[in-house]
Protein backbone atom coordinates (compact mmCIF):
# COMPACT_ATOMS: atom_id res chain seq x y z
CA UNK A 1 0.00 0.00 0.00
CA UNK A 2 1.73 3.39 -1.33
CA UNK A 3 0.31 4.84 1.91
CA UNK A 4 2.29 2.98 4.49
CA UNK A 5 5.17 3.57 2.58
CA UNK A 6 4.96 7.81 2.29
CA UNK A 7 7.23 9.85 4.07
CA UNK A 8 5.74 11.31 7.27
CA UNK A 9 3.66 15.24 6.92
CA UNK A 10 6.44 17.09 9.04
CA UNK A 11 4.34 18.65 11.92
CA UNK A 12 5.30 21.26 14.32
CA UNK A 13 5.56 19.19 17.41
CA UNK A 14 8.06 17.01 15.15
CA UNK A 15 10.31 19.21 16.61
CA UNK A 16 10.09 18.56 20.42
CA UNK A 17 13.51 15.92 20.56
CA UNK A 18 12.60 12.39 21.90
CA UNK A 19 9.22 12.42 20.98
CA UNK A 20 6.77 10.32 18.76
CA UNK A 21 3.69 12.29 18.87
CA UNK A 22 0.65 9.78 18.58
CA UNK A 23 -1.23 12.04 15.89
CA UNK A 24 -3.72 10.45 13.13
CA UNK A 25 -1.30 9.40 10.68
CA UNK A 26 1.02 7.49 12.89
CA UNK A 27 -2.57 5.85 14.39
CA UNK A 28 -3.51 5.14 10.60
CA UNK A 29 0.03 3.13 10.41
CA UNK A 30 0.26 1.65 13.68
CA UNK A 31 -3.55 -0.06 13.85
CA UNK A 32 -2.02 -2.83 13.74
CA UNK A 33 0.75 -2.84 16.18
CA UNK A 34 -2.08 -1.62 18.44
CA UNK A 35 -4.79 -4.15 18.04
CA UNK A 36 -1.76 -6.45 18.76
CA UNK A 37 -1.30 -5.34 22.19
CA UNK A 38 -4.96 -4.65 22.74
CA UNK A 39 -4.78 -8.56 22.13
CA UNK A 40 -2.49 -9.44 25.24
CA UNK A 41 -4.81 -8.03 27.55
CA UNK A 42 -6.45 -12.25 27.47
CA UNK A 43 -4.37 -14.13 28.74
CA UNK A 44 -4.64 -17.22 26.26
CA UNK A 45 -3.74 -14.63 23.34
CA UNK A 46 -0.37 -13.97 25.64
CA UNK A 47 0.22 -17.37 25.99
CA UNK A 48 -0.49 -18.36 21.91
CA UNK A 49 2.05 -15.07 21.37
CA UNK A 50 4.63 -16.06 23.89
CA UNK A 51 4.24 -20.22 21.86
CA UNK A 52 5.21 -18.33 18.41
CA UNK A 53 5.72 -15.11 18.31
CA UNK A 54 6.14 -14.59 14.45
CA UNK A 55 3.50 -17.11 13.60
CA UNK A 56 0.70 -14.65 16.23
CA UNK A 57 1.86 -11.68 14.54
CA UNK A 58 0.77 -12.59 11.19
CA UNK A 59 -3.25 -11.83 12.31
CA UNK A 60 -2.49 -8.03 12.36
CA UNK A 61 -1.59 -7.09 9.22
CA UNK A 62 1.87 -5.30 10.36
CA UNK A 63 4.06 -4.45 7.92
CA UNK A 64 8.04 -6.23 7.98
CA UNK A 65 9.56 -3.40 9.49
CA UNK A 66 6.59 -3.37 12.32
CA UNK A 67 6.75 -7.21 12.66
CA UNK A 68 11.02 -6.93 13.75
CA UNK A 69 10.05 -3.97 15.77
CA UNK A 70 7.94 -5.89 17.91
CA UNK A 71 9.88 -9.06 17.89
CA UNK A 72 13.19 -7.13 18.53
CA UNK A 73 11.42 -5.21 21.32
CA UNK A 74 12.70 -2.13 20.01
CA UNK A 75 10.03 0.34 21.75
CA UNK A 76 11.35 3.67 20.02
CA UNK A 77 10.83 2.48 16.43
CA UNK A 78 7.23 0.89 17.71
CA UNK A 79 6.30 4.45 18.27
CA UNK A 80 7.62 5.81 15.36
CA UNK A 81 5.82 3.25 13.49
CA UNK A 82 2.53 3.98 14.69
CA UNK A 83 2.45 2.31 17.94
CA UNK A 84 1.21 3.96 21.29
CA UNK A 85 2.81 3.73 24.20
CA UNK A 86 -0.12 2.74 26.64
CA UNK A 87 -0.78 0.11 24.10
CA UNK A 88 2.84 -1.20 23.91
CA UNK A 89 3.22 -1.19 27.59
CA UNK A 90 1.09 -4.55 27.46
CA UNK A 91 3.58 -5.59 25.68
CA UNK A 92 6.09 -5.44 28.03
CA UNK A 93 3.84 -6.48 30.65
CA UNK A 94 3.55 -9.84 28.94
CA UNK A 95 7.21 -9.95 29.10
CA UNK A 96 6.69 -9.46 32.61
CA UNK A 97 8.95 -6.28 32.62
CA UNK A 98 7.80 -3.01 34.89
CA UNK A 99 7.86 0.09 33.01
CA UNK A 100 10.87 1.23 34.43
CA UNK A 101 12.17 -1.16 32.13
CA UNK A 102 10.32 0.16 29.29
CA UNK A 103 11.82 3.47 30.24
CA UNK A 104 15.33 2.62 30.63
CA UNK A 105 14.71 1.11 26.99
CA UNK A 106 13.35 3.64 25.43
CA UNK A 107 15.59 6.65 27.26
CA UNK A 108 18.93 4.06 26.44
CA UNK A 109 19.42 4.31 30.39
CA UNK A 110 19.62 1.58 33.00
CA UNK A 111 16.67 1.10 35.39
CA UNK A 112 18.85 2.42 38.26
CA UNK A 113 20.15 5.33 36.09
CA UNK A 114 15.93 6.07 35.07
CA UNK A 115 15.03 5.90 38.64
CA UNK A 116 17.97 7.82 40.05
CA UNK A 117 17.25 10.74 37.18
CA UNK A 118 13.69 10.65 38.37
CA UNK A 119 14.09 10.83 41.69
CA UNK A 120 16.65 14.31 41.56
CA UNK A 121 13.48 15.73 39.78
CA UNK A 122 13.48 14.12 36.36
CA UNK A 123 14.91 15.08 33.27
CA UNK A 124 14.92 19.35 32.63
CA UNK A 125 12.78 20.63 30.18
CA UNK A 126 16.14 23.12 29.69
CA UNK A 127 17.88 21.93 26.57
CA UNK A 128 14.82 19.28 25.72
CA UNK A 129 12.71 21.53 23.67
CA UNK A 130 13.64 22.18 20.15
CA UNK A 131 15.66 19.87 17.92
CA UNK A 132 16.42 22.40 15.53
CA UNK A 133 17.40 24.89 18.36
CA UNK A 134 14.58 27.41 17.49
CA UNK A 135 13.46 30.09 20.52
CA UNK A 136 10.63 28.51 22.14
CA UNK A 137 7.72 30.39 23.77
CA UNK A 138 5.83 29.24 26.65
CA UNK A 139 2.67 31.32 27.88
CA UNK A 140 3.74 29.89 31.31
CA UNK A 141 7.04 30.04 32.00
CA UNK A 142 8.13 32.43 28.89
CA UNK A 143 10.55 31.87 25.96
CA UNK A 144 13.29 29.61 26.07
CA UNK A 145 16.33 30.70 24.32
CA UNK A 146 17.22 29.39 20.85
CA UNK A 147 19.83 26.46 21.14
CA UNK A 148 22.12 26.07 18.06
CA UNK A 149 23.07 22.69 16.74
CA UNK A 150 25.64 24.97 15.68
CA UNK A 151 26.67 26.53 18.69
CA UNK A 152 29.98 28.61 17.51
CA UNK A 153 28.24 30.63 15.14
CA UNK A 154 25.27 30.83 18.11
CA UNK A 155 27.45 32.32 20.32
CA UNK A 156 28.95 34.44 18.04
CA UNK A 157 25.55 35.89 16.95
CA UNK A 158 24.87 36.25 20.39
CA UNK A 159 27.27 38.27 21.26
CA UNK A 160 27.03 40.89 18.36
CA UNK A 161 23.43 41.09 19.67
CA UNK A 162 24.26 41.65 22.98
CA UNK A 163 27.29 44.45 22.41
CA UNK A 164 25.20 46.62 19.78
CA UNK A 165 22.16 46.51 22.63
CA UNK A 166 24.54 47.27 25.26
CA UNK A 167 26.13 50.21 24.07
CA UNK A 168 22.72 51.33 22.35
CA UNK A 169 22.24 51.15 25.89
CA UNK A 170 24.74 53.48 26.87
CA UNK A 171 24.12 55.84 24.19
CA UNK A 172 20.49 56.70 25.90
CA UNK A 173 21.94 56.61 29.28
CA UNK A 174 24.51 59.16 28.12
CA UNK B 1 -31.15 22.71 42.50
CA UNK B 2 -27.99 21.01 42.30
CA UNK B 3 -24.78 23.12 42.89
CA UNK B 4 -20.93 22.60 42.29
CA UNK B 5 -19.31 22.69 45.77
CA UNK B 6 -15.52 22.62 44.99
CA UNK B 7 -13.38 21.53 42.04
CA UNK B 8 -10.43 19.07 43.19
CA UNK B 9 -7.45 18.42 40.86
CA UNK B 10 -4.81 15.46 41.13
CA UNK B 11 -2.48 13.00 39.16
CA UNK B 12 -3.74 9.53 38.79
CA UNK B 13 -0.32 7.53 38.39
CA UNK B 14 -1.38 4.39 38.09
CA UNK B 15 2.20 3.19 40.19
CA UNK B 16 0.22 5.21 43.30
CA UNK B 17 -2.99 2.53 42.51
CA UNK B 18 -0.47 -0.40 42.50
CA UNK B 19 1.04 0.72 46.28
CA UNK B 20 -2.14 1.13 47.52
CA UNK B 21 -2.66 -2.61 46.00
CA UNK B 22 0.22 -3.61 47.41
CA UNK B 23 0.32 -2.03 50.54
CA UNK B 24 3.25 -0.40 50.01
CA UNK B 25 1.92 3.07 51.08
CA UNK B 26 4.26 3.81 54.46
CA UNK B 27 7.47 3.07 52.59
CA UNK B 28 9.46 5.95 52.44
CA UNK B 29 8.70 7.08 48.74
CA UNK B 30 5.48 6.41 48.82
CA UNK B 31 4.99 8.12 52.41
CA UNK B 32 5.96 11.10 50.64
CA UNK B 33 3.38 11.20 48.11
CA UNK B 34 0.20 10.23 50.16
CA UNK B 35 1.20 12.21 53.03
CA UNK B 36 0.22 14.67 50.59
CA UNK B 37 -3.38 13.68 50.61
CA UNK B 38 -4.40 13.31 54.18
CA UNK B 39 -5.52 17.08 55.11
CA UNK B 40 -7.44 16.38 51.33
CA UNK B 41 -9.27 13.31 52.80
CA UNK B 42 -10.19 14.72 55.93
CA UNK B 43 -11.27 17.56 54.17
CA UNK B 44 -13.72 15.71 51.59
CA UNK B 45 -15.15 13.60 54.39
CA UNK B 46 -16.37 17.10 55.38
CA UNK B 47 -17.56 17.90 52.33
CA UNK B 48 -19.81 15.07 52.02
CA UNK B 49 -20.45 15.25 48.47
CA UNK B 50 -23.80 13.67 47.10
CA UNK B 51 -22.14 13.30 43.58
CA UNK B 52 -18.71 13.27 42.39
CA UNK B 53 -17.96 14.00 38.60
CA UNK B 54 -14.75 12.75 37.59
CA UNK B 55 -13.13 13.94 34.24
CA UNK B 56 -10.17 11.28 33.50
CA UNK B 57 -8.77 9.57 30.94
CA UNK B 58 -9.12 5.79 29.95
CA UNK B 59 -5.65 4.29 28.90
CA UNK B 60 -6.52 1.86 26.40
CA UNK B 61 -8.94 -0.40 29.09
CA UNK B 62 -12.32 0.86 27.73
CA UNK B 63 -11.29 1.94 24.44
CA UNK B 64 -8.75 0.48 22.47
CA UNK B 65 -7.88 2.09 19.07
CA UNK B 66 -11.40 0.51 17.85
CA UNK B 67 -13.20 3.76 19.12
CA UNK B 68 -12.00 6.97 20.41
CA UNK B 69 -14.35 9.21 21.64
CA UNK B 70 -13.59 12.96 22.40
CA UNK B 71 -15.96 13.11 25.49
CA UNK B 72 -17.72 10.25 26.64
CA UNK B 73 -19.96 10.36 29.89
CA UNK B 74 -20.93 7.17 32.13
CA UNK B 75 -24.31 7.25 31.99
CA UNK B 76 -24.26 3.82 33.85
CA UNK B 77 -25.71 2.98 37.25
CA UNK B 78 -22.30 1.43 37.75
CA UNK B 79 -18.36 1.04 36.49
CA UNK B 80 -16.57 -1.86 37.28
CA UNK B 81 -12.68 -1.33 37.76
CA UNK B 82 -11.00 -2.46 34.02
CA UNK B 83 -8.34 -5.56 33.71
CA UNK B 84 -5.41 -3.55 32.81
CA UNK B 85 -3.53 -6.66 32.73
CA UNK B 86 -2.66 -8.00 36.12
CA UNK B 87 -6.54 -8.43 37.21
CA UNK B 88 -8.70 -5.39 37.90
CA UNK B 89 -7.98 -3.18 40.83
CA UNK B 90 -9.41 -4.22 44.40
CA UNK B 91 -11.78 -1.12 44.81
CA UNK B 92 -15.16 -1.25 45.38
CA UNK B 93 -17.59 -1.25 42.14
CA UNK B 94 -18.13 2.73 40.73
CA UNK B 95 -21.71 3.23 41.42
CA UNK B 96 -22.83 6.04 39.17
CA UNK B 97 -25.89 8.50 39.25
CA UNK B 98 -27.75 7.79 35.65
CA UNK B 99 -30.13 10.53 36.52
CA UNK B 100 -27.94 13.56 36.88
CA UNK B 101 -25.68 12.30 34.04
CA UNK B 102 -28.22 11.99 31.80
CA UNK B 103 -29.16 15.10 32.84
CA UNK B 104 -25.41 16.90 31.66
CA UNK B 105 -25.63 14.82 28.44
CA UNK B 106 -28.88 16.57 27.55
CA UNK B 107 -27.98 19.79 28.53
CA UNK B 108 -24.40 19.91 27.36
CA UNK B 109 -25.37 18.45 23.77
CA UNK B 110 -28.08 21.33 23.35
CA UNK B 111 -25.40 23.41 24.48
CA UNK B 112 -23.79 22.44 21.26
CA UNK B 113 -21.03 19.43 23.03
CA UNK B 114 -21.32 16.44 21.10
CA UNK B 115 -21.26 14.58 24.00
CA UNK B 116 -20.74 10.35 23.22
CA UNK B 117 -22.46 8.44 26.01
CA UNK B 118 -21.65 5.18 27.57
CA UNK B 119 -24.11 3.37 29.15
CA UNK B 120 -21.65 0.75 29.87
CA UNK B 121 -18.02 1.36 30.78
CA UNK B 122 -15.57 -0.25 32.84
CA UNK B 123 -13.47 2.31 34.53
CA UNK B 124 -9.18 2.17 35.20
CA UNK B 125 -6.57 3.82 37.40
CA UNK B 126 -7.45 6.96 35.75
CA UNK B 127 -10.58 7.40 37.34
CA UNK B 128 -10.04 5.06 40.26
CA UNK B 129 -6.84 6.17 41.95
CA UNK B 130 -7.73 10.08 42.64
CA UNK B 131 -10.96 8.59 44.12
CA UNK B 132 -8.31 6.44 46.85
CA UNK B 133 -6.54 9.67 47.49
CA UNK B 134 -9.91 11.44 48.26
CA UNK B 135 -11.92 9.07 49.74
CA UNK B 136 -9.37 6.29 51.50
CA UNK B 137 -9.92 3.00 50.58
CA UNK B 138 -13.41 2.16 52.02
CA UNK B 139 -15.43 -0.91 51.64
CA UNK B 140 -18.10 0.97 49.21
CA UNK B 141 -17.53 4.42 47.97
CA UNK B 142 -19.00 7.49 49.94
CA UNK B 143 -20.75 8.73 46.75
CA UNK B 144 -22.08 8.09 43.23
CA UNK B 145 -19.52 9.06 40.69
CA UNK B 146 -20.48 10.59 36.97
CA UNK B 147 -17.25 9.63 34.96
CA UNK B 148 -16.22 11.54 31.93
CA UNK B 149 -13.61 10.17 30.16
CA UNK B 150 -11.71 12.63 27.90
CA UNK B 151 -8.97 11.36 24.91
CA UNK B 152 -5.82 12.76 25.55
CA UNK B 153 -4.29 9.56 24.11
CA UNK B 154 -4.66 10.18 20.39
CA UNK B 155 -3.31 13.45 19.24
CA UNK B 156 -5.28 15.99 19.11
CA UNK B 157 -7.09 15.79 22.66
CA UNK B 158 -9.67 18.71 23.01
CA UNK B 159 -7.91 21.94 23.36
CA UNK B 160 -7.87 23.42 26.63
CA UNK B 161 -10.40 26.40 25.87
CA UNK B 162 -12.91 23.60 24.29
CA UNK B 163 -12.32 22.07 27.86
CA UNK B 164 -13.13 25.38 30.17
CA UNK B 165 -15.85 25.45 28.11
CA UNK B 166 -17.63 22.51 28.45
CA UNK B 167 -16.61 22.72 32.61
CA UNK B 168 -18.82 26.03 32.06
CA UNK B 169 -21.78 23.78 30.10
CA UNK B 170 -21.84 21.09 32.85
CA UNK B 171 -21.83 23.82 35.31
CA UNK B 172 -25.60 25.16 33.86
CA UNK B 173 -26.40 21.08 33.13
CA UNK B 174 -25.74 21.01 37.09
CA UNK B 175 -27.37 23.88 38.32
CA UNK B 176 -30.54 22.87 36.05
CA UNK B 177 -31.30 20.10 37.93
CA UNK B 178 -34.04 20.33 40.21
CA UNK B 179 -33.00 17.75 43.19
CA UNK B 180 -30.68 19.38 45.97
CA UNK B 181 -27.46 17.88 45.18
CA UNK B 182 -24.28 19.29 46.58
CA UNK B 183 -21.36 18.27 43.74
CA UNK B 184 -17.74 17.79 43.75
CA UNK B 185 -16.20 18.06 40.12
CA UNK B 186 -12.16 16.41 39.72
CA UNK B 187 -9.92 17.09 37.16
CA UNK B 188 -7.40 14.37 37.10
CA UNK B 189 -4.07 13.42 35.07
CA UNK B 190 -0.69 15.51 34.79
CA UNK B 191 0.76 17.32 35.89
CA UNK B 192 4.49 16.91 33.90
CA UNK B 193 4.99 13.58 32.16
CA UNK B 194 6.39 11.96 29.53
CA UNK B 195 6.25 8.11 29.44
CA UNK B 196 7.02 7.67 26.01
CA UNK B 197 10.11 7.98 23.71
CA UNK B 198 13.62 9.28 24.50
CA UNK B 199 12.65 12.24 26.29
CA UNK B 200 10.58 9.47 28.84
CA UNK B 201 11.30 11.73 32.44
CA UNK B 202 10.83 14.92 31.44
CA UNK B 203 9.55 16.83 34.42
CA UNK B 204 8.81 20.61 34.23
CA UNK B 205 8.26 21.98 38.11
CA UNK B 206 8.62 25.51 37.18
CA UNK B 207 5.53 24.94 34.23
CA UNK B 208 3.47 23.10 36.98
CA UNK B 209 3.29 25.34 39.64
CA UNK B 210 2.62 28.34 37.72
CA UNK B 211 -0.13 25.84 36.22
CA UNK B 212 -1.26 25.49 39.80
CA UNK B 213 -1.45 29.85 40.43
CA UNK B 214 -3.26 30.14 37.56
CA UNK B 215 -6.33 28.04 38.68
CA UNK B 216 -7.22 30.53 40.91
CA UNK B 217 -5.14 33.93 39.42
CA UNK B 218 -6.03 33.65 35.73
CA UNK B 219 -7.95 30.58 34.47
CA UNK B 220 -8.09 31.93 31.21
CA UNK B 221 -4.65 32.59 31.11
CA UNK B 222 -4.43 28.93 30.78
CA UNK B 223 -7.42 28.52 28.44
CA UNK B 224 -4.52 29.72 25.88
CA UNK B 225 -2.08 27.30 26.38
CA UNK B 226 -1.17 25.33 23.13
CA UNK B 227 -0.92 21.53 22.66
CA UNK B 228 2.12 22.13 21.49
CA UNK B 229 3.22 24.14 24.71
CA UNK B 230 1.86 21.42 26.46
CA UNK B 231 3.88 18.77 25.17
CA UNK B 232 7.01 20.73 24.98
CA UNK B 233 7.06 21.85 28.33
CA UNK B 234 5.20 19.00 30.60
CA UNK B 235 5.62 16.58 28.62
CA UNK B 236 4.06 14.31 25.51
CA UNK B 237 1.93 12.94 28.21
CA UNK B 238 1.82 16.00 30.27
CA UNK B 239 -1.02 17.26 28.01
CA UNK B 240 -3.29 15.60 30.23
CA UNK B 241 -3.40 18.45 32.18
CA UNK B 242 -6.43 19.82 29.58
CA UNK B 243 -8.73 18.14 32.07
CA UNK B 244 -7.97 20.02 35.31
CA UNK B 245 -9.50 22.72 32.86
CA UNK B 246 -13.20 21.08 32.64
CA UNK B 247 -12.88 21.19 36.71
CA UNK B 248 -11.74 24.59 36.37
CA UNK B 249 -14.72 25.70 34.11
CA UNK B 250 -17.37 24.44 36.08
CA UNK B 251 -16.09 26.59 39.30
CA UNK B 252 -17.31 30.10 39.90
CA UNK B 253 -15.17 32.77 37.91
CA UNK B 254 -13.31 33.71 41.41
CA UNK B 255 -12.37 30.53 43.44
CA UNK B 256 -10.29 30.43 46.84
CA UNK B 257 -7.39 28.04 46.84
CA UNK B 258 -8.14 25.65 50.07
CA UNK B 259 -5.25 23.60 49.32
CA UNK B 260 -2.33 22.57 47.65
CA UNK B 261 0.05 19.23 47.09
CA UNK B 262 3.25 18.77 44.70
CA UNK B 263 5.70 16.62 44.76
CA UNK B 264 7.87 14.61 42.46
CA UNK B 265 8.23 12.07 41.69
CA UNK B 266 5.78 9.54 41.80
CA UNK B 267 7.03 6.45 39.32
CA UNK B 268 7.79 8.95 36.27
CA UNK B 269 5.15 11.75 36.64
CA UNK B 270 4.84 15.23 38.89
CA UNK B 271 2.29 14.58 40.82
CA UNK B 272 -0.14 17.53 41.45
CA UNK B 273 -3.00 18.44 43.77
CA UNK B 274 -5.45 20.95 44.31
CA UNK B 275 -9.09 22.10 46.07
CA UNK B 276 -10.57 25.08 45.37
CA UNK B 277 -13.96 26.67 46.32
CA UNK B 278 -16.23 29.16 45.49
CA UNK B 279 -14.62 32.49 47.72
CA UNK B 280 -17.74 33.08 49.68
CA UNK B 281 -17.68 29.31 50.74
CA UNK B 282 -13.77 28.86 51.95
CA UNK B 283 -14.39 32.25 53.50
CA UNK B 284 -17.54 30.84 55.53
CA UNK B 285 -15.37 28.11 56.31
CA UNK B 286 -12.62 30.18 57.83
CA UNK B 287 -14.98 32.25 60.20
CA UNK B 288 -16.04 28.78 61.48
CA UNK B 289 -12.79 28.20 62.14
CA UNK B 290 -11.91 31.01 63.88
CA UNK B 291 -14.77 30.63 66.01
CA UNK B 292 -16.28 34.12 65.11
CA UNK B 293 -20.15 33.88 63.71
CA UNK B 294 -21.37 35.18 60.70
CA UNK B 295 -23.50 38.03 62.30
CA UNK B 296 -20.65 40.79 63.49
CA UNK B 297 -19.82 40.17 60.19
CA UNK B 298 -23.05 41.26 58.84
CA UNK B 299 -23.52 43.86 61.46
CA UNK B 300 -20.09 45.42 60.65
CA UNK B 301 -21.14 45.76 57.39
CA UNK B 302 -24.28 47.30 57.81
CA UNK B 303 -23.00 49.62 60.58
CA UNK B 304 -20.22 50.94 57.25
CA UNK B 305 -23.27 51.14 55.36
CA UNK B 306 -25.14 52.92 57.69
CA UNK B 307 -22.11 55.64 57.79
CA UNK B 308 -21.79 56.18 54.46
CA UNK B 309 -25.06 56.72 53.85
CA UNK B 310 -24.76 59.41 56.15
CA UNK B 311 -21.68 60.65 54.94
CA UNK B 312 -23.11 60.69 51.28
CA UNK B 313 -26.49 62.59 52.91
CA UNK B 314 -24.51 65.32 53.82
Amino acid sequence: MARKEAARKEQEYDDIPGTFVFDAERSLRGYGINMFCMSLMKDANRKAFKANEPEYLKQFKLTPEQTEAVLKRDYNRMLELGGNIYFTAKLGATDGHSFRHLAAVMTGSTQDDYAAMMLAGGRSAEGNRSKSGRRTTSILVGSAKPTSARPKAAKAGAGKSKSKSRSKARSKRG
Amino acid sequence: MAKIIAGVASSHVPAIGAAIDNKQTEEPYWKRVFSGFEKSKEWMEKAKPDVAIIVYNDHASAFSVEIVPTFALGCAAEFPPADEGWGPRPVPVVKGHPELASHIAQSVILDEFDLTICNKMEVDHGLTVPMNLLFGSPQEWPCPVIPLAVNVVLYPPPTAHRCYMLGKAIRKAVESYPEDLRVVVFGTGGMSHQISGPRAGLINSKFDKAFLDNLSKDPKKLTRISHLEFMREAGAEGIEMVMWLIMRGALDDKVEETYRFYTVPASNTAVGHIILEPKHRAAAKARKASGKSRRPAKMKRAAARAKTFVRRSK
